[in-house]
């Protein structure tokens, strides 16, 4: 198992029976394949459904029915489906329970940036603004490190996405949370040392194990 | 009842330089008949409001790559090289507006009201130069409506009146966008007899379409 699919499997232990999640683009939307289908989850898409399934069958595609990415998907018995102003009504007024956010930084403040690279990538913020400011619990999903920099710094150095602080964090290195002191390391991924998040981590962190 | 008009036909009514809003994710739900018929036209200088820019040579995406718009309104180019290479050259004006704020900006246009009073936003580079508004204790940024001069709506179906229909994740921003122009054109994938789509399920309204686009032959 790779460290995306580590991190989407840790995520999906998040993830409480009856509740409405949506996942981000890219590494988030692996946690849907480790949530068991019998939970009563139902997965919104900002795009606009809520009751999103699985990739349909070879030549069963339809094209007026897609993930955020633009992926063919299917929609499971009791879907909805919604328009843009609906779902984002949903996003910001609080009726998503869990929102799974992929991020280039998380800083100590709990703020995240997953939007641009200024001078070097602009991608946009899509609905991750909104997602990041509305939904009631929000847990940013990221590897730990890229080309050897730490991602969970002390202040973002990116732009951020909103003020809100994130709930949790999943590396393929560990887990945190925050608490009065600030960031806290809750939990190791298997066969990962203090000593190695320590080292791997540019902010500082509390100890909670 | 409503005449049908080819894409040519409705596109010759938008000048250079016009605002218009297209519907569509990802190119889902996008008028492709008038796209193409946009960029056979030549037209340029067009400022698009859309929620994305779609893929090269897919819905919007081939505006941008023939040249034709001058500034873009929305909230994602992420998979869009071409939008990004000539917002990097100095070609293209983009304005990123988080999804959900530029919906409602939308909506707040078509709809009569004079903003929308948001906390997406808040404390990042897109509240930069806006009014920030303290209400009960809580703050929230002031976001202006967006108004156009045409939409260019996709929808499954429509009546011989114009009422329309949409389909699944193609809806999107379609029955929003419908609200907000001077002047909405449709395409339709199929012209139905009133009555075939049941008064529950007209999503839009007839009264605020102008043109229907005739079936693709």
């Amino acid at each position: 198992m790779d460290a995306k699919d580590r991190i989407a499997q840790r995520v999906a232990q998040e993830i409480v029976p009856g509740s409405l999640v949506n996942l981000g683009i890219g590494l988030p939307s692996l946690v849907a394949s480790y949530v068991a289908t019998d939970q009563g989850v139902y997965f919104q898409s900002e795009n606009g459904v809520i009751g999103l399934g699985s990739r349909p069958p070879e030549g069963m595609e339809d094209p007026d029915l897609t993930d955020a990415g633009g992926g063919f998907v299917t929609a499971v018995p009791g879907a909805a489906a919604i328009d843009s102003a609906m779902s984002f009504g949903l996003i910001r007024g609080g009726h998503i329970d869990l929102t799974v956010l992929g991020a280039l930084q998380v800083d100590s403040a709990g703020h995240l940036a997953n939007w641009m690279i200024p001078g070097m990538l602009t991608p946009g913020m899509g609905g991750a603004m909104d997602l990041a400011t509305g939904a009631k619990r929000v847990i940013a999903a990221l590897q730990h490190q890229t080309r050897g920099q730490s991602k969970i710094v002390n202040r973002c150095d990116l732009p951020i996405t909103s003020t809100r602080q994130v709930d949790l964090i999943v590396t393929d290195l560990a887990v945190f949370d925050y608490c009065d002191a600030g960031l806290r390391l809750i939990e190791l991924m298997p066969e990962i040392s203090l000593d190695e998040v320590g080292s791997k981590t540019q902010a500082s962190f509390v100890v909670a194990l | 009842m409503k005449r049908s008009i080819s894409p040519g036909y409705a596109i010759e009514m938008i000048p250079d330089g016009a605002r218009i809003m297209i519907g569509g994710f990802m190119g889902v739900g996008t008028p492709e008949r008038l796209i193409d018929a946009l960029v056979a036209s030549g037209i340029g200088n067009l400022t698009v409001i859309a929620n994305d820019t779609a893929l090269p040579g897919k819905g919007i995406g081939k505006l941008i790559t023939a040249g034709s718009v001058r500034k873009v309104i929305t909230s994602h180019i992420g998979l869009n090289p071409e939008t990004q290479r000539l917002m990097n050259a100095g070609k293209l004006e983009v304005d990123l507006v988080p999804q959900g704020t530029l919906v409602e900006r939308i909506r707040s246009a078509g709809v009569g009201l004079g903003a929308v009073v948001t906390k997406t936003g808040l404390g990042t580079a897109v509240a930069e130069g806006k009014q920030i508004l303290e209400l009960e204790g809580q703050l929230y940024l002031i976001e202006l409506p967006i108004h156009a001069d045409f939409a260019l709506i996709a929808a499954r179906q429509a009546d011989y009146v114009g009422n329309l229909e949409y389909a699944l994740t193609a809806q999107n921003f379609n029955p929003i966008m419908a609200l907000a122009a001077e002047t909405v054109i449709a395409e339709p994938d199929h012209i139905v007899p009133v009555g075939m789509i049941p008064p529950d399920a007209v999503r839009t309204p007839a009264a605020l379409v102008d043109h229907l686009i005739e079936r693709a032959k």
